[in-house]
């Protein structure tokens, strides 16, 4: 671990003014210490946001947008009313994620910051010199060997031969999936962009580049349309452990239905892409489709045709057409 | 010590002790107030948790400089230069130590050293994760980075992995690690099986795994004069001492080892590693002291591992039942330096009996550290093979597993024809299909569905190896009438500083509450390593054995009368006598250092159970959880219910993880392991682990193990989970799972 320096901001102007001269953006530093230990980053300097005032949740006036600030830690929003009333899936999510005692200090901000837990990126080594093994995250150019490995966590969707990881976060699952919109920060002023998109697969990004934010941008917040189906979201996590591990697959759904009958849907898997991943086709083809598990079934196993499982994960793609569904039943109340 | 009525209070939850102990009947046998078989609570358990327990890891003398292992990235391949200029050139580095700098040293007796290769004593890589070099900095920080700037040329060769090496028969001669017949066999298994009415015949895998302790190992070296002072963090104080005299060609008089308490071992800490003799080394070198202290990554390759157990097992059995053949092959990974070995098939021997018996053991070179022994050594792999495929057995039979189990009971061991020291084996089986309700399974597959989920049952037989080790200790009434018990023994969170106070207690008729313990020390009297579940046995039984002595020594005071307590200090007075003490001791027949079952005694000696699991797995998720779990055990007398249920539902939990979460993956074309963290590899949680674990011992007095009725229990509630577990999945889904642990894979349909 390399010597930095370290210096509070006052202001999203402050933070991102030492951004342009190096410095690396702290928050719950729950992640970015992680990357410090282990090598990935050695940043020079570190500006603490903590302490700027983008922590608030609420709903506006109208009721028909949740804004969630980007400093809300994870236990915040997931116990926060109106994130429970409006918006349940992110609730969910950010509950499901990490342990109390992370979820105390994480921020909703730097959770969607968050990179693959591939163990191949994740070795621990000091410098480039002592990485045990190829890794194009780590070491441009260098290769990709987690496709022939003894693990059972690569992407279905988007991957290409230069990288096969996914983007592990619970809450930007939900996100995704409740159409939400970050507001971010830079150098050239504030802008919106959609969480949908906010993340890019490697054939968008290739191996590094993984979200759409620019050099020295912050988010400072999300805006959450609140419609029927948001408010009847749900999120589903599958994972070998209880608690205290990501998921293998997850979905997050919102659904507005009556009488039987699906009047919107919206879904998005998580882990099985380096973004969430978002059903369009399903989405659109179950609108006004009954609301019954051998019909969303049908459809989600339709959906994940298009995967494509590594060798030794051919079951990876019915494990997630079935938590999708799952998903879909438990926002329908029909199983818990 | 003393406890606070208030933390006394936070403590008492009801376990149901009264159900604890199982009399003959199935009568809850009842409970002393006092002594031995009472639920005296952890009387170390305060100091535990406020932090006032001191670990290894904590001390620091003036002076002491940090070290912290530079370590080899690759797994094979030979040291071409190690560049240190830039890392001493770092603030705080004091030195850097590369092989160059190394004395000669004597050649290691393995155990007590755990590898034969000592790193840093050639330019030779044998595995990933092997010290090259120290840095010693004034800072762990400082070090840290200094670590990092050493510059490695290192010229790599392909290493060959578990997958990649040849399947060869180990070394006998001169191997520490042999500790049974390699190949035993009776009648003709073969044509036996030819003629079965049923047979099964599978491959099963249970995977290397770590013991992932909580304490990371850590040792603190100190030179004054020509002596060597250590803190280690250990199992086995003494087998430190004589690894680093052998080494160092010193006198074991001359090795000072201290460790009041140890944070969790489970065989990690039973030999020495690499770090606690390059911590001395570093220290002479460097005229201060030295504390290594492993990370969490280095805990992976800075001692050893519980290795992969690949067994083949086939069974034939007539119409009734009743095993006709058996077959189990295991071979397991080690190191090019060290032929461990994981006898596989150590439970196959004396726990059925069957006319036709063949058994092999084998292993596979690779470029990987040694293994070492991990809770439950070489029965805990083995017998999930074992059990899973007396299952299938019970099915490809049509009969019920509990009645298999009870038509090939053993009377006396199969192994050798010699009758158990004590079994009660067939009450564990009773009383724990009892209390699980096993009578009411379904026998058919798929039987039981709620919602999403199927429900399905399982049970395995537990069994395990009794080991022993002479053991002395001392048990003193002090001058101000206190009394206080020592023994060079440790405690590893086990409770042996609750128990053998207890012990003590018992037979001085006294409360076990205010003795002083005193242990892990080299100057205290000797004892084996707290390890193989036999510091019980051993040391409690030098300890029942010295208290003896104290006692015959007071009523020597006072007439060859034991006066009430309150007397002691008086009487001591009286006769103008300062310290009484009470010097005790264990042996075994024939004065052996060591002995596996009863040695060379007249009597067999395990300890068995029975584990009954219920699984709820929903199919379309690909999840399984464990619903309860019940387990009975004939373990020989239980000193203390409470501590002895912790230990079982710890094993029971440790067993969870071997048939659910546990693996430690690695990657085959560099043979380093896939994940070195406790993010990346899983071990349970509390919410994976039902409340309801029922844990129950038979009652039972077995006179010949130990002097006190024990035999041993530590590594004991880890058998058979694993089967247990693998066999409900199967009874719920009509899936079986061979190859641990039972992930998505297997289940998601």
């Amino acid at each position: 671990m390399e010597n930095f320096t370290y210096a509070r901001a006052d202001s999203p102007e402050a933070a991102i003014r030492a951004a342009a001269d190096g410095a690396v953006f702290a928050a719950g530093t729950t992640e970015l210490v992680n990357w410090m230990r282990l090598g990935i980053v050695a940043p020079p300097a570190l500006t603490d946001i903590s302490g700027l005032d983008l922590a608030a949740i609420a709903l506006a006036d109208d009721g028909a947008t949740l804004t969630v600030g980007a400093l809300a830690t994870l236990n915040a929003v997931g116990t926060a009313p109106p994130v429970r009333t409006h918006a349940p899936a992110l609730a969910e999510a950010a509950l499901k994620a990490a342990s109390p005692q992370l979820r105390n200090r994480a921020t909703l901000g730097g959770n969607v910051l968050q990179r693959t837990r591939c163990p191949y990126f994740r070795a621990e080594a000091a410098g480039e010199g002592r990485m045990p093994w190829p890794c194009n995250k780590r070491v441009a150019g260098s290769g990709c060997v987690a496709r022939e490995a003894p693990f059972d966590r690569a992407a279905l969707f988007g991957w290409t031969d230069d990288c096969v990881a996914t983007q592990p976060s619970d809450p930007v699952v939900a996100l995704a999936a409740l159409d939400a919109v970050a507001r971010v920060q830079g150098p050239d002023g504030i802008r919106e962009v959609a969480m949908r998109d906010f993340h890019l697969d490697q054939q968008e990004g290739g191996a590094a580049t993984e979200t759409r934010l620019a050099p020295g941008e912050m988010i400072l917040g999300y805006r959450i349309p609140v419609d029927a189906a948001a408010r009847g979201s749900a999120y589903l996590k599958v994972r070998e452990r209880e608690s205290y591990e990501y998921a293998m697959v997850s979905a997050a759904v919102c659904l507005d239905h009556a009488d039987g009958t699906i009047r919107a849907l919206r879904i998005a898997l998580g882990s099985v892409a380096q973004k969430p991943w978002r059903l369009p086709q399903t989405e659109a083809a179950l609108a006004g489709a009954a609301l019954d598990e051998e019909t969303v079934q049908a459809a989600m196993d339709a959906a994940l045709r298009d995967a494509r499982p590594l060798p030794g994960q051919g079951w990876k793609p019915r494990l997630a057409a079935n938590a999708a569904t799952r998903a879909v039943m438990m926002a329908g109340g029909i199983v818990r | 010590m003393t406890v606070s009525p208030r933390t006394r209070d936070i403590h008492h939850v009801d376990i149901g002790t009264a159900r604890l102990i199982v009399a003959p009947g199935g009568a809850a046998a009842a409970l002393p107030e006092t002594g031995i078989g009472s639920t005296e609570r952890r009387l170390d358990g305060d100091d535990k948790v406020t932090g006032r327990a001191a670990y290894a890891g904590e001390e620091m003398p003036p002076g002491t400089l940090h070290g912290v292992l530079v370590t080899s990235p690759v797994a094979k391949g030979r040291i071409v230069a190690i560049g240190t200029d830039a890392a001493l050139a770092a603030d705080g580095v004091v030195r850097v130590i590369v092989p160059d700098d190394m004395p000669a040293l004597a050649a290691p007796s393995v155990p007590p050293v755990a590898q034969s290769f000592v790193p840093m004593s050639d330019t030779s890589i044998r595995y990933e994760g092997q010290p090259v070099a120290i840095v010693l900095a004034e800072t762990l920080e400082q070090a840290e980075h200094g670590a990092a700037l050493v510059d490695l040329r290192i010229e790599a060769e392909t290493p060959t992995v578990f997958e990649t090496a040849e399947t060869v028969t180990p070394r006998t001669e001169g191997n520490g690690y042999i500790l049974g017949a390699l190949d035993p066999a009776r009648g003709d298994a073969e044509a036996a099986m030819r003629d079965a009415a049923a047979t099964v015949d599978a491959v099963y895998v249970a995977p290397t795994r770590h013991h992932n302790m909580m304490e990371p190992s850590a040792t603190l070296a100190e030179w004054r004069g020509g002596a060597l002072h250590m803190h280690d963090s250990t199992q086995w104080t003494y087998g430190v001492r004589y690894a680093l005299s052998g080494l160092l060609s010193m006198e074991p008089g001359d090795i000072h080892v201290r460790c009041p308490f140890t944070g969790g071992g489970f065989g990690a800490k039973g030999y020495v590693w690499p770090h606690q003799i390059l911590a001395p080394l570093a220290a002479r070198l460097a005229g201060r002291p030295v504390k290594i202290a492993l990370s969490r990554a280095q805990c992976y390759t800075g001692s050893g591992y519980q290795p992969v157990v690949r067994s083949r097992v086939a069974l034939g059995a007539d119409a009734d039942g009743r095993l006709t053949a058996i077959r189990h092959d295991t071979e397991n990974v080690t190191s090019t330096a060290d032929d461990y070995v994981e006898f596989g098939n150590a439970g196959t021997r004396s726990l059925y009996p069957a006319p036709n018996l063949s058994l092999t053991t084998r292993i596979r070179r690779a470029d990987v550290g040694t293994p070492t022994a991990m809770r439950a050594p070489h029965e805990g792999p083995g017998m999930f093979a074992l059990e899973s495929a007396m299952d299938e057995l019970s099915y490809a039979l049509d009969m019920d597993p509990l009645a298999l189990r009870l038509a090939n009971y053993a009377e006396t061991d199969p192994a050798n024809g010699k009758p158990f020291s004590s079994n009660r084996l067939r009450d564990a089986y009773a009383e724990g299909a009892r209390r699980f309700g096993w009578d009411a399974r379904p026998r058919r597959v798929r039987a039981r569905r709620e919602g999403p989920r199927l429900i399905g049952s399982g049970m395995a037989s537990a069994i395990m190896s009794t080991f022993r080790f002479p053991a002395s200790a001392r048990v003193c009434l002090t001058r101000d009438g206190a009394i206080r018990v020592e023994a060079g023994a440790q405690e590893i969170g086990t409770g042996t500083r609750t128990i053998f106070p207890q012990i003590a207690a018992e037979r001085l008729g006294i409360a076990a509450d205010g003795i002083e313990m005193v242990l892990g020390r080299t100057d205290l009297p000797e004892t084996g390593g707290t390890f193989g579940s036999s510091s019980t046995i051993s040391v409690g039984s030098a300890v029942a054995d010295a208290a003896d002595a104290l006692r015959a020594r007071i009523e020597g005071l006072a007439d060859g009368t034991l006066p009430p307590r309150e007397a002691w200090p008086a009487l001591l007075r009286e006769n103008g006598t300062g310290e009484l003490v009470g010097e005790g001791g264990f042996s075994l027949p024939g004065d052996a250092p060591f002995d596996a079952h009863g040695g060379a005694g007249e009597h067999s000696m395990h300890t068995w159970g029975a584990v009954f699991v219920e699984m709820a797995v929903d199919e379309a998720l690909g999840l399984a959880r464990m619903r309860r779990c019940v387990a009975c055990y004939s373990a020989g007398r239980i000193l203390n219910p409470v501590t002895a249920r912790s230990q079982m539902i710890g094993g029971i939990i440790w067993g969870y993880g071997r048939a659910m979460l546990e693996k430690s993956a690695m990657d085959p074309r560099s043979a380093r392991y896939l994940s070195k963290n406790l993010s990346g590899v899983h071990l349970p949680v509390n919410a994976d682990i039902p409340q309801e674990i029922d844990v129950s011992f038979i009652e039972e007095h077995d006179p010949h193990a130990s002097a006190i009725g024990v035999r041993g229990i530590g590594e004991l509630g880890e058998v058979g989970v694993a089967a247990a577990i693998a066999n409900a999945v199967y009874h719920a889904t009509g899936r079986r799972v061979r190859d641990l642990p039972i992930t998505f894979g297997d289940l998601v349909g």
